[in-house]
């Protein structure tokens, strides 16, 4: 285990002292530094203090814990791995996806999601503990995006315009969605025993990460959302 | 330089900003501090930064900050400014010389009153008289411009980093309530000292992450009510147009902000409020040209107070923090902690959602 003072560091000095250290690593101070861990693999990293974009980027099974908020594009293009955030994350988490966890404890900004897709053996699953911002899972391919709603103090769950786009992959949503407006080309339904099965796995996981119980969890109903059809948006533009 | 054409950059930007609600003056040094880890966000083309509370002393008084591009040029329009203003302070602008701020222009501020007969004899008020001899000047005057023209606040603006401009200035003397930052990454436009933001009005100043898809929309439109869009940036106009709605409309912060991000008409019609639905149904429909689409935060500065605001879609990035009677506005997270560590709450605003904060009445 290493610590990296990260203070008065750029963020390709920080990177750099990062890919020589060969350990697990923890780096304290953090301020703003981008692309920290970018690619990364075989390697536990904590971050103390505030990371800044692009936090995991195309991460190669490394696994990341932060212990504050995070700031825009988490795990973009992300392939393998996990990454705990002890907090809130802001726009566009998990951009293109296409493996690893992303589990958050707080909420998450706009766009989470976006993106996403699954690719032969990758499968991203996404856990949003709070609530989220407009167009979640906008244009989703493939993969699993959970948002609890915890602790979300009368607010919706998610803001407007979620799963526009959305061609692949899977949403729940914790509680029954009445107050949300979805796109026509999805379908969004109260999720079956078979369903909420299928999450199972994942759910106690980040219950066990950040200290909730699965059981309460899935004692509340559940909506799951699923694009209609594989290619939903065949005649939006032209007629062919 | 080569401009845009010639070569595409990709787009960036920071703002930053703070303000303390109970009006305690904070000099300039942690504002600038704070742009210090958004660095990689702009690329040397362009810093500036807005100051409210700065000149106590002046404070009855316009407060003229100006570039020049020779001496005889600021002979030419101080001798214009001498038909139409008392002036009561005429000064080179305090700077520092560091390397990494070079060929400057000549920078002067002049502290100034409209004499009494010109407004008499022109029947407008002040600061309709202020703004025209702004626009005047910007328009008409080669290598003469006015960037800074509000009481009791000022922007100081270059070519550089923003940390280095803070330098530049000394901002670190100076005591303000409130504060605006921006470092540039200009993408459409050429990075120039006039270029720079904040881009301000009397007291209106507009600091701008992002680009303005309708530009040229909003700019025809507001170019028929007597404003010139002289700067060669796209931000340029949104100063113009909150000078419009707030000050010559009556509008308020938040019937602005529901003109320049309006909600979608979807939104509107699935508002449950009848009253806010018509309220926006009108806004949306008497002021259309006014609507900025294309990615934005900004952050407006005003006597007072500041307001912090996204497009509809959220296609730029913004925090808010606060802790006791500070506010602090940012394009990252990072930012903020630099200005306060210990700040206690932290959110991000809707797109299309205001965040106003007012200094309380009387403390600044």
């Amino acid at each position: 285990m290493q610590i990296i003072d990260a203070a008065n560091l750029d963020y390709r000095a920080v990177n750099e002292t990062l890919r020589s250290a060969k350990t697990d690593c923890t780096i304290k101070g953090c301020c703003g530094q981008r692309f920290i861990a970018a690619g990364m693999s075989d390697r536990n990293l904590t971050i103390e203090g505030i990371p800044g974009n692009a936090l995991g980027a195309y991460l190669n099974n490394a696994s990341i814990t932060v212990k504050a908020n995070a700031q825009d594009a988490v795990g973009d293009t992300m392939n393998e791995g996990k990454i705990l955030i002890h907090g809130n994350i802001g726009d566009a988490a998990g951009y293109a996806m296409r493996g690893g966890k992303i589990y958050v404890q707080g909420n998450a900004g706009y766009r989470a999601g976006i993106h996403m897709k699954a690719c032969k053996e990758k499968f991203p699953v996404m856990i949003i503990g709070g609530c989220t911002g407009s167009f979640l899972g906008e244009y989703q391919a493939g993969g699993l995006i959970i948002v609890l709603g915890l602790h979300k103090d009368h607010k919706r769950i998610v803001g407007n315009f979620p799963c526009t786009g959305m061609h692949g992959g899977k949403m729940f949503l914790r509680g029954s969605c009445e107050d949300i407006a979805f796109p026509s080309q999805v379908t969004a339904r109260c999720a079956a025993p078979e369903d909420l099965a299928e999450i199972r796995e994942y759910l106690s996981e980040y219950c066990e990460d950040f200290g909730h119980s699965v059981d309460k969890l899935l004692s509340a109903p559940f909506t799951v959302i699923t694009p209609d059809s594989k290619n939903p948006y065949n005649q939006m533009y032209v007629a062919n | 330089m080569k401009i845009e054409g010639q070569v595409r950059i990709p787009s960036g930007c920071a703002v930053s900003a703070v303000i303390s609600k109970d009006g305690n003056k904070m000099s300039g040094e942690m504002i600038t501090n704070s742009m210090k880890p958004m660095h990689d966000r702009s690329n040397g083309l362009g810093g500036g930064f807005a100051g409210y509370g700065i000149y106590p002393a002046y404070k009855e008084f316009y407060a003229f900050h100006m570039f020049f591009d020779s001496r005889d040029r600021r002979k030419e329009c101080e001798a214009y400014l001498k038909e139409r203003f008392e002036i009561v302070q005429s000064e080179i602008m305090p700077t520092r010389k560091i390397p990494a701020i070079t060929d400057e222009p000549i920078i002067w501020r002049y502290f100034a009153a409209p004499l009494k007969s010109v407004l008499v004899s022109l029947q407008v008020d002040e600061k309709e008289f202020v703004a025209r001899t702004v626009m005047k000047i910007n328009t008409e005057m080669d290598g003469v411009y006015v960037f800074s023209s509000g009481k009791n606040m000022g922007a100081f603006k270059a070519v550089g980093f923003p940390e280095d401009v803070g330098v530049f200035y000394k901002l670190e003397e100076y005591e303000g309530y409130s504060w605006t930052a921006h470092g540039r990454y200009p993408t459409n436009t050429p990075g120039w000292w006039g270029g720079a933001h904040p881009f301000t009005l009397l007291d209106y100043s507009i600091v701008h992450n992002g680009e303005i898809s309708s530009y040229d929309a909003n700019r025809r439109f507001i170019e028929m009510f007597g404003y010139k869009c002289t700067l060669q940036t796209d931000t340029e106009v949104i100063t113009y147009i909150m000078d419009y709605l707030l000050r010559v409309q009556g509008l308020t912060l938040d019937e602005a902000a529901g003109v320049i991000a309006a909600p979608f008409w979807s939104t509107i019609a699935a508002k449950k409020d009848a009253d806010d639905q018509r309220k926006h149904t009108y806004l949306r429909t008497m002021f259309a040209n006014l609507l900025i689409t294309g990615p934005f935060s900004i952050v407006l500065g005003f006597e007072g107070g500041l307001m912090a605001l996204n497009d509809r879609l959220k296609l730029r990035s913004m925090v808010v923090g606060e802790k006791d009677d500070r506010v602090f506005i940012a394009s990252e997270e990072a930012a903020v902690r630099t200005m306060e560590p210990d700040v206690e709450t932290v959110w991000s605003p809707a797109g299309g959602e205001p965040v106003i904060i007012k200094v309380k009445e009387g403390a600044f």
